[in-house]
């Protein structure tokens, strides 16, 4: 027998073009609480979906269970192997009832018949809650529960296949602290009673509370295994950021003017709430926090593509009530979707007219489109922003990302704006044409532009923003000026009650 | 979340408020929204009464032992279409192809026995049900193995299918007199005293009530839908069950097909030619979601006999035909309303439940 339950060894999983997993070791053992911690795109969910057969590793690495190696070739053999995992997005059936839910793949069926055993499922499926501290009957419908109370189901459902190692992948990014609570006491039970727990979170307070091992994963790569108390919050912080930053950024001073965007009490039901800022002319203001911490929601709602449902925005000193995007557009604010390959682009289309293709009544006279002046100003603004391509005819979709992004920069300037929202500009961009871009935000903050730059990569709010707003969980949590960023700061901020003596004092 | 089993809660001193306060109000709304979609079939139900009753006091021939048996015979063979449509709705696909296979299987089963007229009738009814399945399969090894979306592979199909109706019979109908009496006993004749197609129908309903309930493959018709990735995740074969529902579809459609052809003692090349819309209406309006994994049995019944009822009082009570139409639009129209205010209102009480 094995010390370990579960042990990998070099594990590398690499996908066309990215490695996300580069190397990784890591090792389990029974009744164990193991944190593995690590930024965003650390490499941790491909890790996990390894363990649990989603994705095959590449050659060469090793995985055993109980000192067996074994290989996992779909979903299945991993359950059948005793490994259980809670998704980040609880991947539940709304429709069904919860001992559906529980029992979804393998049913309890009677012998020969083969009908559903209901009566024996509702009970067990009770039993299980009941154990797990749930007061909802088995029979309600998933969709109808609270999201700690559907973790407590994915829980349930868990221990109805009697997994040995249990995987939680964020589960408390969306609880508050009272159901926090009840899912460490849940962890702490299933720990004592010999079950392995991989606890993936961002929140400190998870790990000093239930993990006795922490593992740091960094960009796709092992970094290093430590016990929790053998390490001080700050150096596990360095562990997880790490890196230098090494890129250029073509920062220029622009010019600060008077208020273009003020935005009081912002807030929607469920997504985020009290979110107040302001933007100037020739500022870039980085929204940084989180995935999931509500910074796109925020956005949309200041680009009329959602409503919030309370709060005020003030567009030069006025009051403005934005009605749709059409609208936010007339007035002078863009958006760069996050997803610019569904949102800001149509890829089968050329690029001259995807440039213009939202501000086409400046070059219409009734309705007939003036070709000419059409292809005139595609081009001139496709060269403004060094777009690389033979010409304006070529399809977007012959385009490299960083390229196709520049026409979607390309498109905003076409309308008459003060204001740039630019969700995640770089996202799935090559370093070369990264710089590039970021010479060109540089470029429209210097022309008068106010900019509110939304990004998960630190080195780019650290290196472009004049200020930065951290969210967290939906709210902003921290405002930091140019000399006052680094990347600890923000990551304490977008990371909950990342202080666990201050913490202490709290729960005492 | 509540204090549960004498555990000690800590509050923590930062947090808003006491979320103990909080649950109780959260606990009400979710029984309110829950008995909202109970209300739903209850609703319709009570709707159909009030209806019957209205036109019982308008007509009084409304509510007679014939009358209703003519509604139950009329409305058979679309309950036993809505049975095998709700299954694929379910999956998040639809059906636009189930009149076409309707037609060919009808007028293969009604120029075997015209040409052989001492077949016996079950075996036209296999040949039939047969060809449905066949037609059923393609859709489903489109649907599941080549990708194509549904209403597409369904609407493409529905013109093949058609096509190869108006081909089988030259153009030609099969009429009355050249089918033998055996042939059209089928929809004439009983068992226990009730008609044949209602007996058919009460059948299907028995078993697919079982099927969808009571086996595992019929909870995993609901999985697909509700959750597709899910679903994969947790070792469904999605592509098989998808396959199976349109097979499904495909057999019932052909069953339906000598039933109607039976029925109405005629077999053309555009029999039922529209007749989709009208299932996919009764199931819509029996609340199943045309967004996938909902849909009760007992909500396609009082749909299909909703829609039958219309049929049936509207020109009795001296409506005219435009109005009819109009009257069955509005009808699905609040119907679908009315889903949608309700899931409306149960995402949001989710989502009020997510603290901030």
């Amino acid at each position: 027998m094995s010390e370990f339950i579960l042990e990998l060894k070099g594990i590398t999983k690499t996908f066309p073009g990215v490695k996300a997993l580069d190397d990784v070791y890591f090792k389990l053992k029974p009744g164990e609480i193991h944190a593995l911690m690590g930024e965003n795109g650390a490499g941790k969910s491909t890790f996990i979906k390894v363990i649990t057969g989603v994705h095959a590793p590449d050659e060469g690495g090793e995985m055993y269970l109980d000192g067996q190696p074994v290989n996992f070739r779909n979903p299945k053999d991993a359950q059948k192997a005793g490994i259980a995992a809670i998704y980040q997005h609880v991947t539940c059936y709304p429709d069904l009832t919860v001992t559906e839910n529980i029992f979804m793949g393998h049913e309890k069926i009677a012998k020969g018949t083969k009908r559903l055993l209901w009566r024996e499922m509702h009970e067990e499926a009770g039993n299980l809650l009941k154990e797990l501290g749930a007061s909802f009957s088995p029979k309600t419908l998933m969709g109808a529960l609270s999201v700690a109370e559907q973790q407590i189901v994915e829980i349930a459902k868990a221990l109805s296949v009697n997994a040995r190692i249990i995987i939680m992948d964020e589960p408390t990014a969306a609880l508050t602290n009272n159901e926090s609570e009840e899912l460490y006491r849940i962890a702490e039970k299933l720990r004592d009673q010999g079950t392995s727990i991989i606890f993936i979170s961002h929140r400190f307070e998870d790990m000093y509370r239930l993990a006795s091992k922490v593992t740091v994963f960094r960009d796709s790569k092992y970094i290093g295994t430590w016990g929790v108390n053998e390490i001080s919050n700050a150096d596990l912080i360095v562990a997880m950021v790490g890196r230098e930053i090494t890129q250029l950024f073509p920062k220029k001073e622009a010019e600060i003017g008077e208020e273009l965007l003020r935005v009081e009490g912002l807030g929607k039901t469920g997504y985020f709430a009290d979110v107040s800022f302001t933007l100037r002319k020739g500022e870039i203001l980085g929204l940084t926090g989180l995935v999931g911490a509500g910074r796109t929601e925020v956005c949309q709602a200041i680009f009329g593509a959602e409503r919030a449902d309370k709060g005020k925005i003030f567009y030069k000193g006025q009051e403005l009530a934005v009605r749709n995007p059409l609208h936010a557009m007339k007035q002078g604010i863009g958006y760069l979707p996050e997803d610019r390959q569904k949102q800001g682009l149509v890829l089968s289309w050329e690029i001259g007219r995807n440039i213009t293709l939202s501000s086409l009544e400046k070059m219409s006279k009734k309705g007939h489109i003036n070709t000419r002046k059409e292809w005139d100003l595609a081009k001139r603004l496709a060269e403004k922003v060094s777009v690389k391509a033979k010409s304006v005819f070529d399809l977007a979709s012959s385009l490299s990302g960083g390229n196709q992004q520049k026409v979607v920069f390309a498109k905003l300037l076409t309308a008459d704006l003060d204001i740039l929202i630019l969700d995640e500009p770089t996202k799935g961009v090559d370093v070369g044409a990264k710089s590039a871009i970021y010479e060109i935000i540089s470029d429209l903050a210097c022309s008068g532009y106010g900019i509110i730059l939304v990004s998960s990569e630190m080195p780019e709010i650290i290196g472009m923003c004049d200020r930065v707003a951290v969210m967290r969980e939906g709210r902003i949590t921290a405002f930091m000026d140019r000399e006052g960023i680094s990347q600890e700061a923000i990551l304490r901020a977008s990371m909950a009650d990342a202080d666990p003596q201050q913490d202490q004092q709290r729960w005492a | 979340m509540k204090n549960r089993g004498g555990q000690p809660v800590v509050v923590p001193a930062g947090s808003p408020g006491p979320t103990g306060s909080g649950q109780p109000a959260a606990a009400t709304k979710k029984s309110l929204s829950a008995s909202i979609a109970k209300f739903r079939e209850l609703g319709l139900l009570a709707f159909i009464v009030i209806l019957a009753v209205g036109v019982q006091f308008r007509n009084t021939s409304f509510l007679t032992w014939e009358n209703l048996n003519d509604i139950a015979t009329n409305t058979a063979i679309l309950s036993i279409l809505a049975v095998g449509m709700m299954l694929v709705i379910i999956t998040r696909g639809i059906d636009l192809s189930i009149g076409a296979t309707l037609a060919l299987s009808g007028m293969i089963a009604a120029l075997t026995v015209k040409e052989y007229p001492g077949l016996n009738p079950y075996v036209a009814v296999l040949l039939g049900v047969g060809i449905g399945i066949a037609c059923g399969a393609v859709l489903g090894f489109l649907v599941s193995k080549i990708n194509i979306l549904p209403i597409i592979a369904t609407l493409g199909m529905m013109n093949v299918f058609r096509g190869l109706t108006y081909e089988a019979s030259g153009g030609k109908w099969v009429s009355a007199h050249q089918m033998p009496e055996s042939f059209k006993a089928i929809a004439t004749g009983k068992v226990l005293g009730i008609n044949n197609l209602i007996f058919i129908a009460i059948l299907i309903y028995i078993v697919a009530y079982y099927f969808v309930n009571h086996t595992r493959t019929g909870r995993q018709i609901y999985a697909v839908g509700s959750n597709p990735e899910s679903a994969e995740v947790s070792g469904i074969k999605s592509g098989r069950i998808l396959w199976l529902v349109y097979t499904i579809m495909g057999g019932l459609s052909g069953l339906a097909g000598v039933l109607w052809v039976a029925k109405f003692a005629s077999a053309q090349g555009d029999t039922a030619s529209g007749y989709e819309l009208s299932v996919i209406a009764a199931c819509v309006l029996g609340g199943v979601s045309i967004a996938g994994g909902s849909g009760k049995i007992s909500g396609i019944i009082l749909g299909s006999v909703l829609l039958g009822i219309l049929n049936n009082a509207l020109p009795m009570i001296d409506v005219s035909p435009f109005w009819q139409n109009w009257i069955q639009g509005m009808i699905i129209l609040v119907a679908v309303l009315i889903n949608a205010m309700v899931k409306r209102g149960i995402d949001r009480n989710n989502l009020m439940r997510r603290r901030i």
